[in-house]
């Protein structure tokens, strides 16, 4: 294995990435992670001298967006670059082997890196019936991520479904899947969710596990440097929010005027992610800046969190209708208490009896 | 659970609970008090008793001098309140997706200078009852209880817009299971007096209608 574990240098030079071009990645790296001015240099420093870093990637109850997202560029950008000098050991999609051999190649990296590789995982994991509505090579993705999970240096859990169970988890969840936290609980596990994610998170978080070990995590386990704002917090459109200037269509004046995507249903309030400021395709846009509301994609169960065009003000199911339940019932309840009241109204006068004073004892003067 | 989840559970099935349990209670309280029915006059009735009833309902409405302050403090939290409610654009979608009917709401710069008047104004009230020896002896605890549960949305919500204290998430979950709180306590507490107040005076007005005497 250590045959190509090559320094980044080297890599970098074959490549033709010059100095400065790598230092401006750096800046950049550490500037989204809100590190100090210093980490840039140290991380230059630290990324050129690591080697070839084992990466088993499992993919679990996933649609591959994740890896489409981390993969997919125009050209060869430097967060590719980086992802190239990973050691890749295991991925479904990008490796060449199949079968036996696929599985034989997963094997050898945990054998040869045991203590050492970074697991990452896209997908959520079914458990119900013995986790059998998933299974690689025969195995089930329990048993899987289990089994690498034991000698795994660190975990990054990449998307929505493999950090909170995401999609497949959705109501009724028929194949009871969960997230990798909810199974391994002995390893440090880096959540970086959404549907998916940016790309430049991953490579970032990727860097900074490289460089400087596990990054500051939020309580579900998300990196703070890219996760501790809000979509609402850095939106360029909050200022509407802030004067009640909402677009109450996609097509009407307000929209067309850029207002707040509230009314139709975005979810930046309580969106914690990097997507107002870091911006999707190299920086170009975020789903806002187009026109459509934040879905919510990177919060726990955004997918059971009601309509995706309603506002976070309105209730998940149909409140409307348990309302007119109750309205009903309240009624049924209230003439059987009406009638009750009648009936021993008038019990009691039927059983009223005129009391004198001679009765009581008394005498009439 | 995580904050989020909380969220989605105030949203969910917290909302769900708290709206059966409402308007089933109030429903059930209105049938009851009108099941009721009028006591018999034993005395000649003086008349209808309904312009009496109805001069009640709008007397009772109108400010008087006694304890003026105590009375604007009042009026200032529930006006104050209503426009909170019925006004803040977020509770807009709400009443529109549970009833179908959309009202424009008002901008936010409005219902923070009527939020933080309203919980000025409550603070007065509850410092009054305090302060003043006859309002504290007639005070119970079902009265504290009622200030307690509609003072809580009001700074919740505040909080929550203003990303105060704890995160934004928690703090809406929180102000919307606050407001859940004060939907169970609408039909078993004095807050019933929302929906039984114009009920109430007009059976005074009435009644004194009925029996000749001046309201």
């Amino acid at each position: 294995m250590s045959d190509n574990r090559q320094q980044l240098a080297g890599e970098l030079q074959r490549h033709g990435i010059s100095r400065r071009t790598f230092l401006k990645f750096c800046t950049s790296m550490a500037s989204v992670m809100a590190l100090p001015p210093a980490a840039a240099a140290e991380m230059a420093e630290k990324l050129v001298k690591i080697k070839r870093q084992s990466v088993i990637w499992l993919s679990f109850q996933e649609c591959t967006g994740c890896t489409e997202s981390i993969t997919r560029a125009d050209k060869p950008s430097l967060e590719s670059l980086i992802f190239d000098f990973v050691s890749l050991d295991y991925h479904h999609t990008l490796q060449a082997a199949s079968g036996d051999a696929a599985e034989l190649a997963r094997e050898q990296a945990m054998h040869d890196n045991a203590g050492k590789y970074i697991l990452v995982v896209d997908g959520s994991i079914p458990v119900k019936d013995g986790g059998i509505y998933s299974t690689i090579a025969g195995m089930t993705n329990l048993d899987m991520l289990e089994q690498v999970a034991k000698d795994a240096a660190a975990i990054v859990a990449i998307g929505s479904c493999a950090a909170f169970g995401g999609l497949p988890k959705a109501s009724p969840n028929p194949t009871g899947a969960v997230a990798v936290s909810d199974i391994i609980h002995d390893k440090p596990i880096i959540n970086i969710p959404g549907c998916p994610p940016i790309p430049v998170v991953m490579t970032g978080v990727l860097a900074h596990v490289l460089t400087f070990g596990i990054p500051e995590l939020d309580d579900m386990g998300r990196p703070k440097a890219f996760y501790g704002d809000t979509i609402h917090d850095r939106c360029y459109r909050r200022p509407f929010y802030d004067r009640g200037e909402f677009a109450k269509s996609f097509d009407d004046d307000g929209a067309r005027k850029g207002w707040c995507l509230y009314e139709i249903g975005c979810k930046g309030p309580t969106t914690h992610n990097a997507c107002a400021t870091i911006k999707w395709n190299n920086g170009t846009s975020f789903p806002i800046q187009s026109g459509h509301g934040c879905l919510g994609c990177s919060e726990p169960d955004f997918w059971d969190a009601g309509g995706f065009y309603k506002a976070i003000s309105t209730g998940i199911g149909n409140p409307g209708q348990w309302a007119t339940g109750a309205l009903a019932a309240g009624v049924a309840a209230g003439l059987a208490s009406a009638y009750l009241n009648k009936s021993t109204k008038s019990k009691a006068e039927k059983n009223h009896q005129e009391v004198t004073i001679e009765d009581m004892g008394g005498k009439h003067e | 659970m995580n904050e989020i989840e909380l969220l989605n559970w105030a949203r969910g099935p917290g909302l769900a609970y708290a709206t059966i349990i409402m308007v089933f209670g109030l429903t059930l309280r209105v049938f009851e008090i009108l099941s009721l029915g009028r006591a018999e006059e034993l005395a000649e009735v003086r008349g209808t008793g309904v312009s009496d009833g109805w001069k009640m309902i709008l007397k009772r409405s109108l400010p008087e001098p006694r304890h003026w302050k105590l009375i604007t403090a009042s009026y200032i939290f529930h006006v104050g309140l209503l426009v909170v409610i019925f006004f803040f654009i977020p509770h807009t979608q709400l009443f529109r997706d549970v009833f179908g009917i959309f009202w424009s709401g008002w901008p936010n710069y409005v219902i923070d200078f009527f939020t933080v008047l309203s919980i000025a104004a409550m603070m007065y009230t509850l410092v009054s009852r305090f302060v003043d020896p006859t309002r504290r002896i007639l005070s119970k605890m079902s009265d504290y209880f009622a200030w307690v549960v509609t003072f809580l949305p009001l700074v919740t919500g505040y909080m929550a817009f203003h990303r105060l204290g704890i995160d934004y998430t928690t703090m809406l979950a929180v102000h919307i299971l606050s407001v859940e709180l004060l939907m169970i306590s609408l039909p078993v507490s004095k807050l019933t007096h929302a929906i039984t107040f114009t009920m109430a005076r007009y059976y005074t007005g009435s009644t004194n209608g009925r029996r000749g005497i001046q309201s």
